[in-house]
């Protein structure tokens, strides 16, 4: 199957098979106007199979490093011209504000809905990050 | 330092900065007592505590200052449904300085988030309460003449223990601690708090036997097995007569060891010991008072 290189774009590569439509679902891609394709199952020499997201336009703004939590092995390439101008792996991020929820019922968030959910690396080896509010630990 | 939220915010260097003044203080009262004049503690307990709030109370007076507040929920307009960020915005316009007391663990940290002059937790459900550490520290200093190579005992409910836990992470700061963990087995300190000990090194021994332990302490940190943290009255009542001190049994204890309690105590320490001169726990209390003003002249950014 062959889907058209990208001029000027995003693309996510190196997405665990199977976790592309989260992904796309967690960073909003449904509502962008541009063209989009989500990739699934590719033939990847590293990695058996793998998926790919492509965003036909370099200038949304994306949060990246969330990326790093829900699948450390991707890595994200910007197009500019047809060249990748930019290419990196992203990194498990130091601190993920609304993306895991905090489930101690004690926890301040439990009770008043509008605070951020924000949580706090503590060890990158097991993943684990902190509530930064109750100190509970979640991964 | 612009707020206190958890006991680990502070550097061992302005632990011990709040301690010397609190000494400075008890020494010379009357050198600190208008140095607050024309500023406003706002006390905000969203749940009852009577011991802390007058001890901040107390001490806000003491430094010549004056105090607004609430004592429970009820009275607030948290019984309107405001939220604590609302509440801590508001509560800026009027006051200097801030101690709040909530059931929620983390709502002094999103009160610190939102106020525009300093917060101090003065409890957060189970979680913080670093003032009370604070305090134990300053008894401990007093008592002992340093924090600094002391054998501690923790007895009683170091599961559900803040307290405990509190002054256990304050004191991997000094060094030749040693701790005694003593519990019975459903309230055991948590696993991720002996991780700490042990990521930092310190020393630690687990027991449930009080009496074995109790010739080598230094310290004797007793606490309460808290009705409220239980989910059972059947396990509450099962765990609460787990450890009573009394004067039989402090028999084999060191001349100079020095009793702390929280408070407050509902049978754990036979009031038959308040007259041993080992008993540190009133003098505690005293000490709260004294820390405390310490740390609203260092929030305030004041001096004598």
């Amino acid at each position: 199957m062959n889907v058209d290189s990208i001029k000027n774009g995003i693309v996510i590569d190196h997405i665990k098979a199977g976790k592309g439509h989260k992904i796309y679902n967690f960073l909003g891609l449904d509502s962008l106007d541009c063209s989009i394709a989500l990739l699934k199952n590719v033939p990847s020499e590293k990695m058996g199979k793998k998926d790919i997201i492509k965003i036909d336009d370099e200038s949304i703004v994306l949060d990246l490093e969330v990326l790093g939590y829900l699948d450390p092995g991707i890595t994200v390439a910007i197009i500019r011209d047809g060249k990748v101008t930019d290419k990196h792996q992203v990194k498990l991020p130091e601190r993920l504000v609304n993306v895991l929820k905090c489930k101690n019922p004690r926890c301040i968030v439990t009770t008043e809905q509008e605070i951020d959910h924000i949580f706090e690396l503590v060890d990158s080896e097991t993943r684990t990050y902190r509530c930064i509010y109750c100190d509970s630990h979640a991964k | 330092m612009n707020h206190l939220i958890d006991i680990m915010d502070l550097k061992k260097s302005e632990i011990e900065e709040l301690i010397n003044v609190a000494n400075d203080i008890i020494a010379n009262p009357q050198k600190y007592s208008e140095v607050c004049r024309g500023k406003k503690l706002a006390t905000l307990f969203f749940e009852p505590s009577t011991r802390t709030r007058l001890s901040f109370e107390a001490a806000m007076y003491e430094l010549g200052g004056n105090v607004i507040g609430f004592s429970e929920a009820q009275s607030s307009s948290a019984s309107k449904g405001e939220s604590v960020a609302d509440t801590a915005k508001v509560i800026s316009c009027y006051a200097d300085i801030i101690a709040m007391r909530h059931p929620k663990e983390g709502a002094p940290l999103v009160a610190a988030m939102n106020a525009s002059i300093p917060v101090i937790n003065a409890g957060d459900g189970g979680h913080n309460h670093p003032t009370q550490t604070l305090t134990d520290l300053l008894t401990i200093s007093r008592e002992k003449g340093g924090i600094d190579n002391i054998t501690i005992g923790f007895c009683g409910d170091l599961k559900f223990g803040r307290t405990v836990h509190s002054l256990i992470n304050a004191l991997m700061m000094y060094s030749g601690v040693k701790i005694v963990l003593i519990s019975p087995s459903e309230l055991k300190l948590p696993v991720y708090s002996k991780d700490v000990l042990d990521k930092n090194g310190i020393e630690y021994v687990e027991t449930t036997d009080l009496e074995a332990v109790l010739p080598d302490l230094d310290i004797l940190y007793m606490t309460r097995v808290q009705k409220e943290r239980f989910f059972s009255e059947e396990e509450y009542l099962r765990l609460k007569d787990s450890y009573v001190l009394t004067p039989e049994k402090l028999e084999c204890a060191k001349s100079d060891l020095s009793i702390l309690h929280p408070l407050p105590r509902v049978n754990e320490i036979s009031v038959k010991i308040d007259s041993d001169p080992r008993a540190c726990y009133f003098k505690q209390v005293l000490n709260g008072k004294y820390v405390r003003m310490a740390l609203i002249m260092k929030l305030l950014g004041v001096e004598a």
